[in-house]
């Protein structure tokens, strides 16, 4: 008789990599060891728009140390292309400013980097535009969203429903480029070896498949012949969601001195043009309702940019098609294409510039009714999905709100608008709902083997960013196998593992633990309760057809406490609480932490981020750390966050959500309510910067 | 240029010969293989490149190794003594003060540098009374450890940890 267990999966179990980044000893991608490595600095253009006509390369080769210098005149034809991002060195033509026009590859860091500033190149320029400006551009309807959901939508009769509404909102909002920035910058160590070509990446990434297959593809070889692995990444924050061009620069570099290790880390700088940012977007809100109200309409129409090279839209519409209750409603999304970098993932891609929008508009209708925040929000609560007309697999915002105004003391606020003055401080309190669609990818493949030691392996190709992926997975193994964590031993982060879906989207654990939770089954199906050493089962996850039945999101609703100074604008946060609906929680601890760190990203979007780009040259002015202000200890006061007690019966066998994502949805807009609230000022336009308070 | 400098590294004395250029974090990621510290910036932004030394915080991607030769550099790694965590990465670890861990080792060792300092009686932009010795609330905690960036956001839960450690 043994005594009963703790179960493994809602444990707070700390991260189990933990002491090894806490003395720095666990290895990111650069530092992966290698004999003699090479190292790859590129050359970046200096213009938003041309041709590179001539590189000059001579006095760069001639610097001892140096092993190559790459160009699109030597650089070896890539197999596929088709993807335009891909096509690095291809071609003289100049897409955007900051794209790859040379390489150097030489024995040390400085040896390179000195090389690559005497490489000299002479370009073409032709007239380019990298400002989005949706009243003075040609503005496209993107093929289709991010999600594979339509541009655009219409429900209901909307302009009679706007006609008929006794309260109406009209605004527009704005959200300027922002870019993810992880600690850790995009890195890439590359060995090429021959006979037969082989390809072995060492690599800073959110999918070592998805970057396995992209380069098999670009370089023509056998994905068995591609090797990615990616034991430790510093965040991503969906910039490291896809290979990027980097990791075919690091490519055609190792082919070029085979047999050596190529080491290639971005600067700083050079991740403001090469990894994905997020579209400023321009949305315009329109919301009808009655005196009470009660929604009529809903239109939300988003316009962002893109670049030339490759269409990614921000889909900042999504939100309002299932966010609140009402007859009519209509979305769109347009884009203006730009001679600009590639846009991509950034954390709650569409989600969190849409919401920031929506969610600023719900309070603008608060006011102009008269009614409390929290209750016009608890008033427009559907059933089912407005959009598709489906039940929700679990929808309890009115909850979050309701937990979250007790928790945070929000009816002790004097609901009257600003300005509320304590001393040289304007102070006030906001609100706003959150949302995330709850994923379970399909696709990925886990295989289990019981060992000689009595412990169970369990592999799959997930990676942990720091989301606590890998100490998550190890609790969902020991309670799909019924055993003690201690007795799971888990391998991710490699492409040699079985297949497994990117870490985004909110979406690797629930991806990720069905084919956990699947190969179990299948093994205690071969092998049963007691097997023996060397068993081994090997399953895909199979298809869930709840995820076609319910509408799966998860809620969340943020409280914030701002303070506005009276003479210098500048703006602190005292106090910001969350309370989530996010399905069953696999581990408080971490995912506490990500809840907290995206309300932090949230705070940090709503008074610092803005990537400032010159109209006259294409770059970031302010790309750099420096510059590109994120939020740091000093601005982060209380930070609560809290979830409802549930579990998701449709979702994935764990009833969990992703929780990655969906603290930072909304708190923007929680933020400049509450700045509203604290000074009479509506700013619909982040970052909330103190000269948007000074009249 | 080449020049040869000794450097003690986490208590092992290391020879080493390096370009006239190469930083202090360079010298320690690609030269010694050392890869506590880390490069988030290279620009003294960041703070992910803090080590201790001679038992003080410096960024290294802004000292260049030639201008430290004989110097005494203490990592994260080198906290760590005889495979027991150090009591502030203990504490960071116990309240989740990291999550992709890339900032971590460098927090660790601005926060042991950060401690000594108030301990010296050294005055912040937070300080209240400048004579007086230094209170470390979590104004003051959060301020002198500003320059250390985390992008994941784990910044109250460091803040809980360097709170225990001094308290």
């Amino acid at each position: 008789m043994t005594a009963p267990r703790t179960p493994a999966v809602g444990a707070p179990t700390a991260r189990l990599e933990g002491p090894a980044k806490v003395t720095g000893t666990a290895p990111y991608a650069y530092e992966h060891p290698a004999t003699d490595p090479l190292y790859l600095h590129p050359v970046l253009s200096t213009v938003a728009r041309g041709r590179a006509t001539v590189v000059h390369t001579a006095e760069a080769e001639l610097l001892k140390g140096v092993h190559a210098v790459l160009t699109s005149a030597n650089a070896p034809r890539l197999a596929d292309t088709e993807d335009a991002e891909f096509a690095v060195l291809q071609s003289d033509e100049v897409a955007f400013r900051g794209q790859f026009v040379a390489a150097v590859v030489a024995e040390t860091p400085e040896t390179a980097r000195e090389a690559a500033a005497l490489v000299r190149v002479e370009y073409e320029e032709r007239p380019h535009e990298v400002e989005l400006d949706p009243g003075h551009q040609d503005l496209h309807t993107p093929r289709e969203s991010d999600t594979g959901s339509p541009p655009d939508t219409r429900q209901g009769d909307v302009e009679a429903e706007l006609a008929r509404a006794v309260v109406l909102v009209d605004e527009v909002y704005r959200t300027p480029r922002q870019d993810n920035n992880p600690m850790e910058p995009h890195t890439t160590v590359a060995l090429w070896e021959t006979l037969p070509d082989r390809l072995t990446l060492y690599d800073s990434t959110q999918g070592v498949h998805t970057v396995r297959e992209t380069m098999a593809a670009v370089f023509g070889l056998d994905p068995e012949n591609v090797r990615v692995t990616a034991p430790h990444v510093g965040g991503g924050f969906g910039a490291k969601g896809a290979a990027k061009a980097h990791n075919v620069l690091a490519g055609l570099a190792a082919r070029a001195v085979p047999g050596r290790t190529v080491k290639f880390a971005l600067t700083r700088r050079h991740m403001f043009s090469l990894v994905g940012y997020r579209s400023p977007t321009v949305q315009r809100i329109r919301l009808g309702a009655d005196a009470a109200g009660r929604l009529g309409a809903v239109v939300h129409d988003s316009t962002g940019l893109t670049s030339r090279v490759k269409e990614y839209v921000e889909q900042s519409g999504l939100c309002s098609r299932m966010m609140y209750a009402a007859p009519a409603r209509a979305t769109t999304h347009r884009l203006a294409a730009l001679d600009v970098p590639i846009p991509f993932w950034m954390r709650a891609p569409g989600e969190a510039p849409g919401m920031f929008a929506l969610e600023t508009a719900m309070d603008e209708l608060a006011e102009a009714c008269g009614v409390d925040p929290v209750e016009l929000r608890v008033r427009n609560e559907p059933g089912a999905d407005p959009e598709t007309g489906r039940p929700w697999s679990g929808r309890r915002l009115v909850e979050c709100l309701r937990e979250g105004a007790e928790r945070f003391g929000w009816y002790e606020r004097d609901p009257s608008p600003g300005p509320h003055r304590d001393g040289q401080w304007l102070v006030g309190t906001g609100v706003a709902s959150a949302v995330h669609p709850r994923a379970n990818n399909p696709g990925s493949v886990a295989e289990v083997e019981y060992g000689s030691d009595g412990r169970y392996t369990v592999s799959i190709g997930a990676v942990d960013i720091g989301t606590g992926a890998r100490t998550a997975l190890t609790q969902i193994s020991a309670e799909a196998l019924d055993c003690p964590v201690g007795r799971v031993r888990l391998r991710i982060g490699d492409s040699d593992l079985p297949g497994a879906t990117v870490a985004g989207g909110s979406s690797g654990t629930s991806s990720w633990g069905t084919a956990v939770f699947e190969a179990v089954r299948a093994f205690r199906d071969e092998h049963g309760a007691d097997p023996g050493p060397g068993a081994r089962t090997r399953a895909e996850a199979s298809h869930n057809p709840d995820l076609e039945r319910y509408a799966m999101y998860s809620f969340g609703a943020h409280f914030a406490e701002v303070r506005v100074h009276a003479d210098t604008g500048e703006v602190r946060v005292p106090r910001m609480l969350g309370v989530f609906s996010v399905g069953r929680v696999i581990n408080p601890r971490t995912a506490r932490s990500q809840l907290v760190g995206g309300m932090v990203m949230g705070l940090s979007a709503a008074l610092h981020e803005h990537s400032v780009v010159d109209p006259r040259h294409g770059h970031v002015v302010n790309g750099d750390l420096a510059g590109y202000h994120v939020a740091t200890n000093a601005d982060v006061g209380g930070v609560e966050a809290h979830w409802l007690d549930e579990t998701d019966p449709h979702l994935n066998p764990m009833g969990a959500a992703g929780v990655g994502e969906i603290g930072i949805v909304g708190m923007p807009a929680a933020i400049g309510n509450a700045a509203r609230h604290a000074t009479g000022l509506r700013v619909r336009e982040l970052p909330l910067t103190p000269d948007r308070f000074l009249h | 240029m080449d020049t040869t400098i000794t450097l003690h590294v986490d208590g092992e004395e290391r020879v080493l010969t390096v370009d006239t250029r190469t930083t202090l974090l360079d010298a320690l990621r690609d030269r010694l293989g050392s890869t506590s510290p880390k490069k988030g910036c290279d620009h003294g932004q960041c703070g992910a490149c803090t080590v201790l030394l001679d038992e003080r915080r410096v960024l290294s991607c802004l000292s260049l190794a030639v201008a430290h030769d004989g110097a005494r550099v203490t990592t994260a790694a080198g906290l760590a003594a005889r495979d027991e965590l150090h009591p502030v990465a203990r504490a960071v670890l116990d309240h989740d003060g990291l999550q992709c861990g890339y900032c971590t080792p460098g927090q660790v060792c601005s926060a042991v540098g950060m401690l000594a300092e108030a301990g010296a009686g050294w005055p912040s932009h937070a300080t209240e009374d400048l004579t007086a010795a230094v209170e470390l609330d979590d104004a003051e905690i959060r301020e002198r450890m500003s320059g250390n960036l985390c992008r994941c956001g784990a910044y109250a839960n460091i803040v809980a940890a360097i709170r225990e450690v001094s308290g």
